[in-house]
């Protein structure tokens, strides 16, 4: 069973009652149809959105096969796209923002272990000067990681961090610098503002940078997951998102609604708590474990 | 209360207007609409369920009073009835114990340390002799963490020590804390991605050594469905006596409130909003239910309004608006009040408005109309701070000259003297008609 698979059982378990009707081809009833209600909307995917499926499954004549009805329904909202090749250009500057408690700094180690892995070599800069000891955290990260850090004092300028270590990784010749950032809520324009200067810093060392812009959004949370991600789209243009924690239990269903509505690929998934726990987002077998029959 | 709930209700009741009576077929509509908003909210579907048909049979057979908006009715019904569920049990924590004990536990990046720190400052500040316990042994830099926030507080830390484990480092942190007389001892323990045996066994361990009477669970208030479940398994294995709900000084309408509560019964004991120490807020359940509806806080923002507002400066200000002496001290002196209430933004989040128009708002703001508006804000104060106070107290006489030089004194040009006066003069204007307004019905009266 793959990592997918596996992180995604308790969700298949979840859609268990469901799939048996699917899969089992029996004609779709109210009952059933709350049921599959009820299983999407405990996987934390939009209530309206599922709403609206409901509706077309009701639909008389439309439902031939409800099971393939389904998987388009989700295949349409959330596209198959190959997995993210770390390109040639030196460096590639990839910023991290995100929520306080997130996983940006766990989640830019798997990164950073990840480009080591595609034989290439990874700078990381530790952009969160706010935390109490949250550069020391990605310090013991790298450490593990085997990758070179970039830091600055704690409460220093986060730009000037920035700044500092995509002129290090043009001068070491690195490949890709990850710029893990301070936690900051989407609702304080303060702290907004700041990202920005971080953003506008990094253009300044490196003209064109940063090429990529990443956020970070924890499994576990409901809707409030498609605010941030459009707070912070609006705020330094997003190019992908990580979804952090998805060996828990939670099933990371705002996912469609980022994919769908958002337009903002999702790129990565974490699951585990180890460095090497970190894989390409692939919305097939993400579509399939959420349908997949159990066992 | 005017907002999205209640309209899309109106929409509903409109077509049932003259019923007179709630009925079921009237009430399970618009509760449709009522759960609707709670998923939304990320409330548990079951938490919700349960929640909707209690209210149903509460509302059947109600009188639609001033049957003009049933709809804002069945919102008022399901708000109170919220706000009765949220504050039940509601009981801070038990800090009696020689010394009292709490523990904190949660999941990766709910806020433990950083609540640990506040809870610190907090009770530090009520004259409690605080001891601070890092038994997070496994995240990278815990410790350190923790370390700063104790300092900062100003509070002592016990730390592990190499090859500790975690039973014998509580043991040895409730010695040195009965050795030194301190009053409260705070276990800021080890989360996990997920809840697994092992951090279960290492909860189960440390308790047993520590005998914690306040067991809490800090949790992110943007939590999704997932909530109950990680609530049911503390609860069932360490036992939990209350909750705090962190970030939420963020916008996430947090329905995790109703859905944990109503699965452990443990009352909501404080709340994180901000990265500081100071920003632990007791829970306000009241607020909590406005909240979770998408109906504002505008208790908050009264509040807010009363704190920054000088009661004196107010009542100053009346009168002389009645007295038709208002000038541009009086218009200086508003501006500092506005000042004082904090940045735009923040209010935003407390004003009823849907979420669409907030997020409209708040890109507004972020795309340059809050600069903007500090910007104006800044000028204006620049500009009356370049007058005599003869100018300030008498606008009329600031002619040509005058004007010039309040504009190079205050690094503006003309045009925005001008632009102020000429504000000045409307508010002016519109105080007067309020005075000869108020004037009139004392006089019907």
């Amino acid at each position: 069973m793959s990592g997918w698979l596996k992180a995604l059982s308790r969700t298949r378990e979840v859609l268990r009652g469901v799939t048996r009707f699917v899969l089992g081809g029996r004609a779709l009833d109210g009952a059933t149809l709350e049921e599959l209600e009820m299983a999407l909307i405990r996987a934390d995917v939009a209530p309206r959105l599922v709403a609206g499926w409901v509706e077309e499954l009701r639909r008389p004549g439309s439902v031939t096969d409800p099971a393939v009805r389904l998987e388009e329904l989700l295949r349409r909202q959330i596209p198959e796209r190959p997995a993210y090749s770390w390109p040639d250009r030196q460096p590639t500057v990839i910023l991290i923002p995100g929520v306080n408690g997130s996983g940006k700094t766990t989640t830019a180690a798997k990164l950073a272990w990840q480009i080591r892995q595609a034989g290439k070599v990874p700078l990381l800069a530790a952009g969160d000067t706010f935390r109490a000891a949250g550069t020391d955290q990605l310090r013991i990260w790298a450490g593990r990681a085997g990758c070179e850090i970039v830091s600055g004092k704690q409460g220093s300028d986060p730009a000037a961090v920035a700044f500092d270590a995509v002129q290090a990784a043009v001068a070491r010749r690195c490949d890709v610098v990850l710029i893990d950032t301070a936690g900051r809520m989407h609702t304080k324009t303060h702290l907004m503002d700041e990202l920005r200067k971080v953003q506008r810093a990094i253009a300044k060392a490196m003209p064109g940078a940063p090429h990529e812009a990443w956020i970070v959004l924890d499994a576990m949370l409901g809707h409030n997951a498609v605010v941030q991600a459009r707070m912070f789209q609006e705020c330094i243009g997003l190019t992908g998102a990580v979804i952090s924690k998805l060996d828990g239990s939670s099933k990371a269903g705002f996912v469609v609604t980022i994919e769908a509505e958002l337009k903002i690929p999702v790129l990565f998934a974490g699951l585990g708590e180890g460095l090497e726990d970190l894989e390409p987002f692939n919305s097939g077998e993400f579509i399939r474990a959420l349908l997949a029959p159990p066992g | 209360m005017f907002d999205s709930l209640s309209n899309a209700l109106g929409g509903i009741f409109d077509r049932l207007r003259g019923a007179g009576k709630l009925n079921e077929s009237n009430v399970r509509d618009a509760l449709r609409e009522v759960r609707m908003a709670l998923l939304e909210a990320d409330v548990n579907f079951q938490v919700a369920r349960d929640f909707i048909e209690r209210v149903t049979q509460k509302c059947l057979g109600e009188e639609v009073l001033g049957s003009i908006t049933p709809g804002q009715q069945i919102v008022k019904r399901v708000h109170d009835e919220l706000i009765v569920l949220l504050g039940s049990n509601a009981q801070p924590p038990d800090l009696n114990g020689t010394p009292a004990v709490v523990m904190l536990v949660g999941l990766h990046g709910s806020g433990k340390t950083t609540s640990a720190g506040k809870l610190a400052a907090h009770w530090k500040s009520q004259g409690r002799n605080v001891l601070l316990v890092a038994a997070d042994i496994r995240r990278p830099a815990a410790v350190e963490q923790l370390t700063v926030l104790a300092r900062q507080a100003g509070v002592e830390i016990i730390t592990p020590q190499a090859g500790e484990s975690v039973p014998a480092l509580g043991a040895r942190a409730l010695k040195a804390a009965w050795d030194a007389t301190r009053d409260i001892v705070i276990f800021d323990t080890g989360g996990r991605f997920q809840i697994d045996a092992d951090l279960v066994a290492e909860l189960k361990d440390l308790q047993a050594a520590i005998k914690a009477r306040n067991v809490l669970l800090v949790v992110d208030a943007a939590i999704g469905q997932e909530s109950v479940h990680v609530a049911e398994v503390f609860h069932k294995e360490v036992g939990l006596t209350g909750l705090i709900l962190t970030k939420l000084d963020g916008d996430a309408r947090g329905g995790a409130a109703l859905s944990i509560h109503a699965v452990t019964g443990c009352p909501i004991v404080f709340t994180g909003t901000g990265e500081h120490q100071g920003d632990l807020e007791p829970f306000h359940p009241e607020r909590m239910a406005s909240r979770i509806l998408g109906m504002g806080d505008v208790i908050s923002l009264v509040e807010k309004a009363q704190l920054a507002a000088d009661p004196e400066a107010i009542s100053n200000f009346e009168k002389r608006l009645k007295s038709n002496r208002f000038d541009l001290q009086d218009f200086l002196e508003q501006i500092q009040q506005m000042k004082k209430m904090g940045p735009m933004e923040n209010l935003l989040d407390l004003l009823p408005m849907g979420g669409r128009e907030r997020n409209q708002m708040r890109s507004h703001m972020a795309s340059g109309g809050a600069d903007q508006m500090k910007g104006f804000v800044k000028r204006n104060e620049a500009i009356i701070r370049s007058m005599t106070p003869g100018e300030r107290r008498n606008p009329d006489i600031i002619k040509a000259s005058r004007r010039q030089r309040i504009a190079r004194g205050s690094g503006t040009t003309v045009t925005d003297v001008n632009d102020l006066l000429r504000q000045f003069d409307q508010a002016r204007k519109m105080a007067r008609q309020f005075g000869r307004m108020q004037k009139r019905l004392q006089w019907m009266r």
